[in-house]
């Protein structure tokens, strides 16, 4: 069993909520852009989720989980003292920043939460760090001093304005390479972008005509998140990749967008239904 | 007198059609007086040929004799001196291959139902009222670690355990057992089986660390600098699914057979009170006709699938997955597309999978193993409207301890390189079963297991 020893809401909106949990295996090799899956109790499925933070003394890993679907609206309920039936990782592999310079972290939504430990892996590396945090309006948005502390320059958007600039991190994104180029300064020699699939394929063709390399973090659906599977399949650059184990970072010019929409939404009939099911008593919460 | 009629005492099953609507054990069982009959069939040859057939080398004439004599729990003693899971391995070896092909009431007739008889002497003692007490062998004072708890990890633990090494079994999965729990169905090996004979080995004093995936949670150098363990045997499997690499393979409605597997027998997608996705399906086609594809297959039919077809490549003769398997599937309506080779799979503009595109197959001249090769007909190509595919055409060992471990040597396909005796490149670290050899049967992984273990105790008394 794996304890929850601190859990914290990160939005007025309370759709994302903070959760750090006992699990000291995961917690001495855990680095940024690697994911855990947890499972609930017995009956719970297994969902994977980025490793947000680490604590290697205390032997904690810290995960951001969006309320999506069933499992993690349970997960949601769970208040610190609680156990988890399972955590295990570090999965994947970790987000590769040997030799960068300057880069461009763009997150989306909850995809900053994601995005945050590479951008404090980075700015430790002393990397020059801009990061673009959009959000869909004010009541969801998370980290302000957390990213604030560990970029060099942020810009935070959101979609109707209120909050930080208006406008999709798209437009903050090219503005931004535009502006190196204008002033002369030094080009990004990374872009790292993690989001919505969709936002995650419009960033690419804003970087795509300026040859910038861009890597973004993928979450298609997994089951057992160790290579085991081969559901989490993408075409990467005309071959078949398992995320879980080949990435989950991959060249975003490279990547099959329209296949990897389709395939995350493949499942959407069941998550809908069995979201209906959660009880309001325990809010679906079995043996926990 | 040995009873000398030419067939097996048929084995008792579910009817096929109730069957194939429920996950419950297919095969029932010998009764007793099954079980008395059919030992009697048995010469108890002065060499036995059975027992050289067998990877473990299970004292079949002895256990036999015990169960003629109705001496059961000697017949349980007799068997589990050589093999750790006899209830398993009665249930999934492929016998007719292995013991069975070498009994000489086999040559003409039948040979004697060895597996049969096994699993009647584990089920029997796993069903008695009285629970003996389970000795604890005391501890040797030296550490070794286990990769992998599927057949070949369970084997050497339980094998080193008896010996009084201090063995910890280390799975990267919530639950223990490996492919015996993630791959296996329920109508085949029920999950109770398997979680028994784990009992028996952490009663034993093994123990069992879930959630731990050696290369990523603790690396193999950790296991002997900071852990202290002596000797690391690997039984990590072979765990990566192959793909054909055809158009349409991440059309949606094509897996593997490793996800529809692991999504119903791991993760109870079959049943309403767990949360595991499964989608429903009415015309399935499993490409290959392994062990694995017939489970992949039956398995579909029980979620309510109309039509399920078997398509490969080769003929009814080389079907390699074991007999009673490919029988049970055709007693329950899965319908063989044999000498058809898929080339491409068909989708509509949503990316839903609609038909698989096969080319018929003629069987040319013997393979160097002497299976005759399939070659296409040109202009043969035809679809089968199906809505799902399920590829089940092997698996390659797992990169995770590969890309993580240095000193360790790999063969062409990915896998460990060990030798007859377990022995990999790096001292001190064994290896064996799938990771070595790529998909085979459990049996053989035992087999594996055991040699590891015999390999890691002359290593550690050698050492000392």
């Amino acid at each position: 069993m794996f304890k929850v020893v601190t859990k914290r809401f990160l939005n007025d909106a309370k759709t994302i909520c903070l959760f750090e949990i006992e699990a000291p295996l995961v917690a001495k090799h855990a680095r940024a852009g690697q994911f855990v899956i947890f499972r609930l109790d017995e009956q719970g499925e297994r969902v994977p989720v980025s490793v947000a933070g680490y604590d290697r003394e205390k032997g904690t890993v810290t995960v951001m989980v969006q309320a999506a679907g069933r499992t993690t609206k349970m997960l949601h309920t769970l208040n610190e003292g609680d156990c988890i039936a399972d955590f295990v990782g570090p999965l994947g592999k970790a987000t590769e920043m040997e030799g960068l310079k300057k880069v461009c972290v763009v997150g989306g939504g909850v995809g900053c939460a994601i995005a945050y430990p590479i951008a404090k892996e980075m700015h430790e590396k002393g990397i020059e760090v801009t990061f673009i945090a959009g959000f869909r309006s004010a009541d969801i948005v998370i980290l302000k001093e957390e990213l604030s502390a560990v970029s060099d320059k942020l810009i935070m958007c959101t979609d109707d304005g209120s909050y930080g600039e208006k406008g999709f991190t798209t437009v903050f994104l090219k503005q931004e390479i535009e502006a190196n180029i204008a002033s002369g300064k030094a080009q990004f020699d990374r872009v790292v972008a993690i989001g919505p699939d969709i936002m995650m394929k419009f960033l690419a063709d804003v970087t795509r005509p300026y040859g910038i390399k861009t890597i973004i973090s993928l979450d298609p659906i997994m089951v057992d998140g160790t290579g085991m599977c081969g559901c989490c399949r993408v075409i990467v650059g005309g071959e078949t990749k398992f995320a879980c184990v080949d990435g989950p970072d991959f060249d975003a010019h490279e990547v099959d967008f329209d296949s990897l929409i389709k395939r995350s939404a493949f499942y959407k009939d069941e998550e809908d239904e069995a979201a209906k099911h959660i009880c309001n008593l325990t809010g679906g919460v079995r043996n926990g | 007198m040995a009873d000398m009629s030419l067939t097996k005492n048929l084995m008792p099953e579910q009817d096929p059609i109730e069957r194939a609507g429920n996950f419950d054990e297919v095969a029932l069982g010998y009764t007793e007086e099954l079980a008395r009959a059919e030992a009697k069939r048995c010469l108890n040859c002065r060499d036995p040929h059975c027992r050289q057939g067998c990877p473990v080398q299970v004292r079949i004439p002895e256990f036999i004799a015990k169960v003629n004599e109705g001496d059961y729990d000697a017949a349980y003693e007799i068997l589990k001196s050589t093999n750790s899971l006899p209830a398993v391995c009665g249930r999934v070896c492929p016998q007719e291959k292995q013991c069975e092909s070498k009994c000489v009431r086999g040559i003409k007739g039948e040979s004697v139902g060895i597996g049969r008889l096994e699993r009647f002497v584990a089920d029997r003692h796993m069903n008695r009222e009285e629970k003996e007490e389970i000795k604890v062998p005391e501890s040797n004072g030296h550490k070794v670690a286990v990769i992998g708890s599927g057949p070949s990890g369970l084997t050497c633990a339980g094998d080193l355990r008896k010996l009084g090494y201090d063995v910890t079994i280390y799975e990267s999965l919530h639950k223990a057992g490996g492919v015996l729990v993630y791959g296996i169905p329920q109508f085949r090996l029920p999950k109770e089986i398997v979680a028994a004979e784990i009992d028996n080995l952490k009663a034993m004093g093994v123990k069992i660390i879930t959630d731990a995936i050696i290369g990523k949670s603790i690396t193999v150098d950790e296991l002997f600098e900071s852990e202290g363990y002596e000797a690391v045997f690997i039984g990590s499997g072979a765990g990566l699914p192959q793909f054909l690499h055809i158009p349409g393979e991440n059309l949606l409605g094509v897996y593997s057979a490793n996800e529809i597997l692991t999504r119903t027998n791991l993760m109870k997608a079959y049943r309403e009170d767990y949360d595991t996705p499964i989608k429903k399906f009415s015309r399935v086609a499993v490409v290959g006709a392994g062990n694995v594809a017939m489970d992949a297959a039956r398995v579909a039919k029980r979620l309510g699938a109309e039509h399920v077809y078997i398509t490969y490549r080769r003929g009814r003769d080389e079907l390699p997955a074991r007999m009673e398997e490919v029988e049970h599937a055709e007693a329950e309506g899965i319908e063989f597309n044999l000498l058809n080779n898929p080339c491409a799979i068909h989708g509509d503009e949503n990316g839903h999978v609609t038909g698989i595109e096969l080319i018929r197959q003629e069987l040319g001249e013997p393979d160097e193993k002497g299976r005759r090769k399939p070659v296409a007909v040109e202009g043969s190509n035809w679809v089968l409207d199906v809505d799902t595919v399920i590829i089940a055409i092997g698996t390659s060992p797992n990169p995770l301890i590969r890309d993580t471990t240095e000193g360790l040597t790999f063969t062409r396909k990915g896998g460990i390189e060990a030798d007859d005796n377990g022995k990999t490149a790096r001292e001190g670290v064994f290896a064996g079963g799938d990771a070595v050899t790529g998909s085979a049967t459990v049996i053989m992984a035992m087999g594996a297991g055991k040699t590891g273990a015999k390999s890691i105790d002359e290593y550690i008394k050698a050492k000392k």
